[in-house]
């Protein structure tokens, strides 16, 4: 649920920085859909990795789609 | 002209000294006795290595060499040993000119002796005869980690200043000019300072290891009119408050984009001085030297100057052809120094702004946010104008998304810094100036506070390869 929390709030965070308007983030919620540039994902991560102390990214199979697959992506790699 | 005959005269009639950390040189004591004593005739038509520790005894044994040696190689004291192998070669140097604790000759196979200069200049019976144009070679960083050889004449490396229009105070009728730098002399920033003050005064000389603080009130006490460093090296002063101290007449910034940021600050230390930044480097030479306390340049400075100094920003970047300019990379299959049309391009990259050029990096030291370039100087630039930033430096993050992103360490001005309250606001503020003045790709992604940031030994920030 941390982590969940966590990348809950930092979606929040950049699109206020970034003046962007932010879908309800939902699990089903496709992530090119919610209203964030690849520039605010790009901060996300970092700030992600930053918090977390891992970047599941570098072996990660496969993109996420979704904001829930994003969600397990970092939480399959939760210690 | 060697630079003995050049300085001896003037120096001896103003009683001009080299003055290190423990003991002093009176120019005109080197009449009648040397560093290098009955070995200075063996060394006569020679390429010499000069691998002195010593940075008061290297100073000497320059002075002495200059018209004697064929050529002389300017081993900066941090070369690491594995790669004087290749300075020896590079250079085909047959003598090996150290001292006390210099490193041992590398075997080469091709030196044909060791000369070991002695601290203090022994009184002999010298011969200060100019057989040659000695030709100086100093090493510069290379992309690859071996040092690149770049040969200068002693008319290029005093080219900006030992001209007919040179304007360098000190002269005659001028009050005396006591030079020091924060630079090591066998850097072409600290070289430039060094030969300024041999035909203009003294020169007090830095220590390696020695505290900011120490240095700056060991130039206070001799009473250092003339000043340079780095920006880095600048910063570093005023964090130490030890600058309070000290009132020089001039204070000149090189090696480093001088923001400006460190330009205001500067001024406000030092209300009496003349802040110049100048813009030079080793293979290009001196191209200007700025003295409206205003950061880059002018677009009149663009063309061709009264000392032959031609800058041109046609193909975006800072191109310099002058009599300054290195003659070349010494080695074979070197790069060529100059360009198709003789210019020195360095890759500096340049932005025009109100009628002004201001630098933004190198093309190499650029970062890519996922397509779109990003300076780490420009975003430094923003950074530092926070009145409670001392120093930043941006670098690059890997990132899945786009690449890279921009991220960025700061080193506040005072200890308040540290509370967690206080450094949020302070990353807020940052942020907002950021995104105020800069594109949403420039603005970084992580803000660190850290207490300090790496400097080289030549004084400039350790910034990653790119």
């Amino acid at each position: 649920m941390a982590v969940r929390s966590t990348i809950t709030h930092l979606f929040q965070e950049v699109a206020r920085e970034q003046q962007r308007q932010l879908a309800p983030l939902t699990d089903d919620l496709k992530l090119l859909q919610c209203g964030l540039d690849s520039l605010s994902f790009a901060l996300i991560v970092a700030r992600l990795e930053d918090a977390l102390g891992y970047d599941p990214f570098d072996t990660a199979e496969s993109f996420p789609v979704t904001f829930g697959d994003f969600v397990k992506l970092y939480e399959s790699r939760a210690v | 002209m060697a630079l003995w005959d050049c300085v001896a005269g003037a120096a001896a009639a103003r009683g001009a000294a080299l003055i290190g950390p423990a003991r002093a040189v009176p120019l005109a004591s080197l009449a009648h006795a040397s560093c290098l004593g009955e070995h200075l005739e063996a060394l006569r038509g020679r390429a010499v290595v000069v691998a002195i520790r010593d940075q008061l005894t290297a100073a000497t044994a320059l002075l002495e060499l200059d018209g004697v040696a064929r050529r002389m190689v300017l081993c900066t004291p941090d070369l690491s040993p594995e790669h004087l192998p290749h300075v020896v070669r590079t250079a085909q140097a047959d003598v090996w000119l150290g001292d006390d604790a210099s490193n041992a000759p590398p075997d080469t196979g091709t030196l044909d002796f060791a000369v070991t200069a002695d601290p203090q200049p022994l009184p002999c019976s010298v011969q200060r005869r100019a057989s040659c144009n000695t030709e100086w070679v100093l090493l510069t960083s290379g992309t690859t980690g071996a040092p690149k050889l770049v040969a200068h004449t002693l008319a290029s490396l005093t080219s900006a200043f030992a001209g007919p229009s040179a304007d360098l105070g000190g002269q005659e009728g001028a009050a005396p000019v006591t030079w020091s730098t924060f630079y090591d002399i066998r850097r072409y920033g600290g070289l430039q300072i060094y030969l300024r003050a041999l035909y203009t005064g003294s020169l007090v000389l830095s220590n390696a290891g020695e505290a900011t603080t120490d240095f700056l009130a060991r130039v206070a006490a001799v009473g250092v009119t003339h000043i340079s460093g780095t920006p880095s090296h600048w910063r570093k002063a005023l964090m130490s408050g030890a600058a309070e101290r000290f009132s020089p007449a001039y204070v000149r910034l090189s090696g480093e984009i001088a923001d400006q940021a460190i330009l205001d600050a500067l001024r406000a230390a030092f209300p009496r001085a003349v802040v110049a930044h100048a813009f030079a480097s080793t293979e290009a030479g001196v191209a200007f030297e700025m003295r409206d306390g205003r950061a880059g340049f002018p677009v009149s400075l663009v063309g061709t100057s009264a000392e032959g100094v031609e800058l041109d920003v046609s193909r975006g970047t800072l191109r310099i052809r002058s009599p300054g300019n290195a003659t070349a990379y010494l080695g074979a299959g070197a790069p060529c120094l100059k360009d198709d049309e003789g210019y020195v391009d360095l890759g500096d990259r340049l932005e025009l702004r109100d009628g002004r050029y201001f630098f933004v990096g190198r093309s190499g030291g650029i970062i890519n946010v996922g397509g779109l370039k990003v300076h780490p100087e420009e975003v430094e630039a923003v950074i530092n104008s926070h009145p409670r930033v001392r120093m930043s430096l941006v670098r690059s993050r890997r990132n899945p998304i786009t690449g890279a992103v921009v991220t960025a360490e700061v080193v506040l001005a005072d200890a308040a810094a540290g509370e967690l309250s206080a450094d949020e606001r302070i990353r807020q503020e940052i942020l907002d100036a950021c995104r105020t003045t800069l594109a949403a790709h420039k603005v970084p992604a992580l803000i660190r506070f850290v207490p300090a940031l790496e400097m080289s030994p030549s004084g400039k920030l350790v910034r990653p390869s790119a």
